[in-house]
């Protein structure tokens, strides 16, 4: 066996590790052996990589991999809340790694006259979505950072002007697969991609952050496989069409939640002030104390909380363990219902409550909580707004109608805790909390449930 | 060892429809990790860095890949770990106390 044939059989080995690590992902008993799994999958194919025949010296790739290390553990400590931050930092590296390595070889290729048409078709795709991922990357971890305004940012003609400019550097590429010894132009595709990038993700606002974040997930794995033409190599192919329809999955999932689709989020600019959309009256909110809360809490059968990325911001989470705890002693059913896109990215939420100790199995779905919702005696809504609107399925002319909500007025109370009644991410008015069944409890989550709390405790000393 | 155009297509639309499958019985409990395993698996990117680099063909070239590789190797670390330190956070039940 050649050394050729046995790198081969190594990416194989390896391919199949892929295949498995996602597998093993679909359940929370199974998913730490996928982790080891795409580890094990991964040392492989570095290891047969570095078997390969016309790697002539190590050092760099030895210093550039320690380098990488030291920067990538750190960067495995950020905060929970942080997460989404980093893995649109993580999708801009991966997007700089293609474009690079697309770029190197387009270069070496020149010099030594064997650019084909199928090589450039393949480097052009490569370096084209490699380049805007990476700055496209970049400005959504800089929203979400809030290091850039997490407002759309628009201007006239924008959307013409964002595909007019996708459109000459897709022809620019084009030509160069024709006339591949141009190089004049490529450099020109590179700007282009990197402007493209910038531009895109500019007019998104913060509420789409996990259609966004999910989408470049997709444009990243799929670099990787145009990066796997270019080098004709299967399992780069295999690898990045894993990641790619990971992240069309995620973005499907993410626009269903809301209701919209591909083109109206990109193009959309949603989440603008929606300059007084109706009349604004001045209406009054019925609000409870913390000890109210408790008396309620304390008579109730089920209590389902609906935490939101407020909860997470105002670092509310531990609280709301602790007020889950009093009512589980109490013999109260406690259930998190999550809707698709609470949080910055899919699945935050409950990645935020299971570091605070609550338990996967009370954490339940929009679609299995809905038909639940009319014998709930309370609903706790913390931090979350948008994904509770009752305007989503009663008033047409609402910029939110028809995305799936959760039904929190259905329940017999509704116990919404914020800071004050300023309308949410999407400065939609919420009709929820003036229904007659609503009660509000003004403060910082963290402070107000802390209050319950203590509510709870102070009761059990005097008895 | 080459790989003609054709293959490399047959080898996309296979490993796409299994991914499509494979995933859409991920728990959405699990979408978070789930994204960032597959960061460091996309991060597979590394194989053409690590050739690109160690072939030594120009400078230009030689320094791109080694930034590629660092690239990559960032994303490899931090989102196996990061993975698999979310993992570990979700429990079926109460621990016991």
């Amino acid at each position: 066996m050649t050394v050729e044939q046995l790198t081969q059989l190594i990416y194989l080995v390896s391919a199949g590790a892929f295949i498995l690590s996602l597998k093993w992902m679909s359940d929370p008993s199974t998913a730490r052996r996928g982790v080891f799994a795409g580890v094990g999958a991964m040392v492989l194919a570095v290891a047969g990589t570095l078997l390969y025949p016309h790697i002539v010296a190590y050092h760099w790739i030895l210093i550039a991999m320690v380098a990488g290390t030291l920067v990538g553990v750190p960067l495995s400590w950020v905060p929970l809340t942080a997460v989404p931050q980093r893995t649109a930092l993580s999708h801009a590296f991966g997007g700089l790694a293609a474009g690079l390595v697309g770029t190197a070889k387009y270069y070496t290729w020149l010099d030594e006259g064997q650019l084909t048409t199928f090589r450039m078709a393949a480097i052009g795709t490569e370096v084209l979505l490699g380049y805007l991922t990476c700055t496209g990357s970049l400005m959504a971890a800089g929203k979400l950072q809030e290091v850039l305004p997490t407002r759309p940012l628009t201007y006239r003609n924008q959307n013409l002007i964002n595909l007019g400019l996708l459109a000459v550097a897709i022809v620019i590429a084009i030509v160069l697969v024709f006339r591949p010894a141009t190089p004049f132009l490529f450099p020109i595709v590179i700007v282009l991609s990197l402007l493209f990038g910038v531009l895109l993700v500019l007019p998104i606002g913060g509420a789409d952050m996990p259609t966004v974040i999910s989408l470049l997930n997709a444009y990243a794995g799929l670099s990787a496989v145009a990066m796997g033409f270019v080098l004709e190599n299967k399992l780069l192919i295999t690898a990045g069409a894993l990641d790619g329809s990971s992240g069309l999955i995620l973005s499907i999932i993410m626009c269903r939640a809301m209701n919209r689709s591909f083109v109206n989020v990109l193009f959309g600019a949603f989440g603008q002030v929606q300059a007084a959309s109706g009349v604004v009256e001045q209406r009054t909110a019925k609000s409870a104390t913390p000890e109210d809360v408790m008396h309620l809490l304390e008579n109730a059968n089920t209590v389902v909380f609906i935490p939101g990325y407020g909860m997470a911001v105002a670092q509310a989470q531990h609280r709301v363990r602790d007020l889950r705890d009093e009512l589980t002693k109490r013999g109260v059913n406690v259930k998190f219902a999550i809707h698709p896109v609470a949080g910055r990215m899919p699945g935050h939420m409950n990645v935020l409550l299971a570091e605070a100790e609550i338990p996967y199995e009370s954490l339940v779905e929009m679609d299995d909580i809905n038909p639940e919702m009319p014998q709930v005696d309370v609903a706790v809504v913390i931090g979350a707004n948008d994904v509770v609107n009752p305007a989503a399925r009663t008033d047409p002319k609402s910029p939110i109608y028809g995305m799936p909500i959760i039904d929190a007025d259905k329940a017999k109370t509704v116990i919404a805790i914020k800071r004050s009644m300023n309308p949410g991410f999407a400065g939609i008015e919420n009709e929820l909390y003036f229904a007659d069944n609503t009660l509000m409890l003004f403060g910082d989550a963290k402070v107000v449930i802390g209050e319950v709390v203590k509510e709870f405790s102070g009761k059990q000393s005097i008895h | 060892m080459q790989l003609d155009f054709i293959s490399g297509l047959f080898v996309f639309m296979l490993a796409t429809f299994i991914g499509l499958d494979v995933i859409r019985r991920v728990s959405r409990l699990l979408h978070t990790p789930l994204m960032s395993l597959t960061n460091a698996i996309s991060a597979i990117a590394i194989v053409g860095a690590i050739i690109i680099t160690g072939e030594q063909h120009t400078t230009l070239s030689t320094v791109l890949g080694a930034v590629a590789v660092f690239a990559s190797t960032t994303n490899i670390v931090s989102g196996f770990l990061i993975t698999d330190r979310m993992l570990k956070m979700f429990k079926k039940r109460e621990p016991a106390k």
